[in-house]
């Protein structure tokens, strides 16, 4: 308190303003033994904007965003959510969790327990939210996803669309601040793809914060606010989508559209 | 030899009714150790994947020590040695219950649950590692992702080598006797004593003991049936 009070005005201000970004990624390095997975990575992402990382396998793009949630531990620099560093001894790492969702690739929902119940299963034990407004908001996420009268199923008995979106759903059970995907439509048959893009392109329209790790382009294009392509560890290339797809600069990345497109 | 056998006499009367009483203890110290060591093991289990290095070392010791030594000297250990080893009221208390109980059912618990934790262990070594991952990362802790999504799951794929573990606890109690805790294998040779007819008496004490373990199977089988029809990835 002292410091800030000893401060001018002005600097006070730029402090402020300083900590406006809502996910900031400063300087993370990270090795898995020898291995350098990510080298020297600075991002800003604002809230409500929607992030798409794209790159080819082992670029490093996943491990990225499961540093956010600190799924992965990095090895230098920080992360700041809500200018806050989610390395702080004071950070609990369960709330912080419960703030930053994740949509893995293989979905990873809970075999045992109805997709109700898979959703539920957090709000309740983490939230301490009391049963049945656990399972309203859940019965309203389905529908949002659009799978309500599968509440009573297990998720063995849905195709992967549908348990994509029951983990999406899983995820939004906790009310989180920003959204992480990792390649959520990697796993899919082609005819499902659509169905978990467009609830998360739904998502973005309501002004979810978003970093989607994925190789669906025509996402990218149509609601992403940025893209940056990583290969090797680094970012190679930052833009709008536009610039991105008509005009990217990087030899590597015209090499990577080159495939992909 | 002119042995006569008269089944009637073991099976019936005063007799009979010892081996009843013999088997009711019998399905008691089995049924409280089988309860107390379920949760032992698992809690032994936890500790060793905690990653927290003391508690995986206690969990390592642990499982070694009890498992590599033989039932019986852990039997007399905890009945003759418990008063060097626990705690002064913990063993008050006990001298007030059921002394040879108690210590039947420790050592019955201690020597089980050394195996059942290497059992669980295995179960939760083959649930998918993105099923932990999973519910961590919706801020469930290492405790509640354990107790609500992997033991669940783990406990449906281990049950065939659970319920041997049962069994052999079941007949493991057997040993008891020799502290003096009445039952069923001492109501045996008890019959035997009083009446020279050991053949019919440890063929009931048998036949009683298959029984036994054939239900538990049945019964395990059944759960096992009913709740792991949907555990599929």
């Amino acid at each position: 308190m002292k410091v800030c009070l000893t401060l001018s005005p002005k600097t006070q201000l730029k402090g402020v303003e300083r900590s406006m970004a809502y996910l900031e990624i400063r300087n993370v390095n990270k090795w898995f033994g020898n291995f350098h997975v990510l080298k020297n990575i600075n991002e800003t992402v604002e809230k409500g904007e929607v992030l798409v990382i794209c790159g080819p396998s082992g670029s490093g793009k996943s491990t990225l965003i499961r540093c956010v949630n600190r799924l992965e531990e990095i090895d230098k620099g920080e992360i700041l959510f809500e200018g806050k560093s989610i390395h702080d001894p004071s950070v609990d790492i369960n709330n912080l969790r419960a703030e930053i969702g994740i949509v893995f690739q293989q979905f990873n929902l809970y075999p045992h327990l109805t997709v109700l119940k898979n959703i539920t299963l957090a709000p309740i034990k983490v939230r301490k939210m009391p049963k049945d407004q656990a399972e309203s908001i859940a019965l309203e996420l389905l529908e949002r996803v659009g799978i309500k009268d599968q509440a009573h199923k297990y998720p063995a008995e849905l195709s992967g669309g549908q348990q994509q979106r029951v983990a999406i759903a899983r995820a939004l059970a906790m009310k989180p601040k920003v959204m992480l995907f990792d390649e959520p439509t990697s796993a899919l048959d082609p005819e499902m793809i659509n169905e978990v893009l467009n609830v998360m392109k739904d998502l973005a329209r309501d002004g979810m914060t978003m970093l989607c790790v994925t190789h669906e382009m025509g996402f990218a294009r149509e609601v992403a606010d940025r893209v940056i392509f990583m290969d090797q560890g680094e970012i190679l290339e930052r833009g709008t989508p536009e610039h991105f797809f008509t005009n990217p600069t990087h030899e590597r990345t015209k090499a990577f559209l080159k495939e992909i497109l | 030899m002119n042995y006569q056998f008269d089944w009637k006499l073991v099976l019936t009367g005063e007799y009979g009714q010892w081996l009843i009483d013999g088997l009711i203890v019998t399905l008691k110290i089995s049924a409280v150790s089988i309860f107390f060591s379920l949760i032992v093991g698992t809690i032994i289990a936890v500790f060793r994947l905690s990653k927290v290095k003391p508690l995986e070392w206690f969990s390592l010791a642990y499982t070694e020590f009890f498992r590599n030594t033989p039932l019986l000297v852990q039997i007399f250990f905890w009945y003759f040695g418990s008063d060097a080893v626990l705690p002064k009221a913990v063993n008050e208390w006990l001298y007030q219950q059921d002394f040879e109980f108690a210590a039947g059912v420790i050592a019955l618990t201690v020597y089980t649950s050394a195996f059942i934790a290497e059992e669980i262990r295995s179960g939760i070594n083959s649930i998918p590692k993105n099923q932990l991952e999973a519910s961590r990362a919706c801020g469930l802790s290492f405790i509640q992702a354990m107790s609500y999504v992997i033991l669940p799951q783990a406990f449906r794929i281990i049950i065939p080598p659970l319920i041997s573990q049962f069994l052999n606890l079941t007949k493991n109690s057997s040993l008891v006797m020799t502290i003096g805790v009445m039952e069923l294998t001492y109501m045996a040779r008890q019959i035997e004593s009083y009446t020279f007819h050991g053949f019919e008496a440890f063929t009931a004490a048998t036949v009683i003991y298959i029984a036994i373990s054939l239900t538990i199977s049945l019964l395990v089988n059944l759960y096992n049936k009913y709740f792991l029809r949907n555990l599929k990835y």
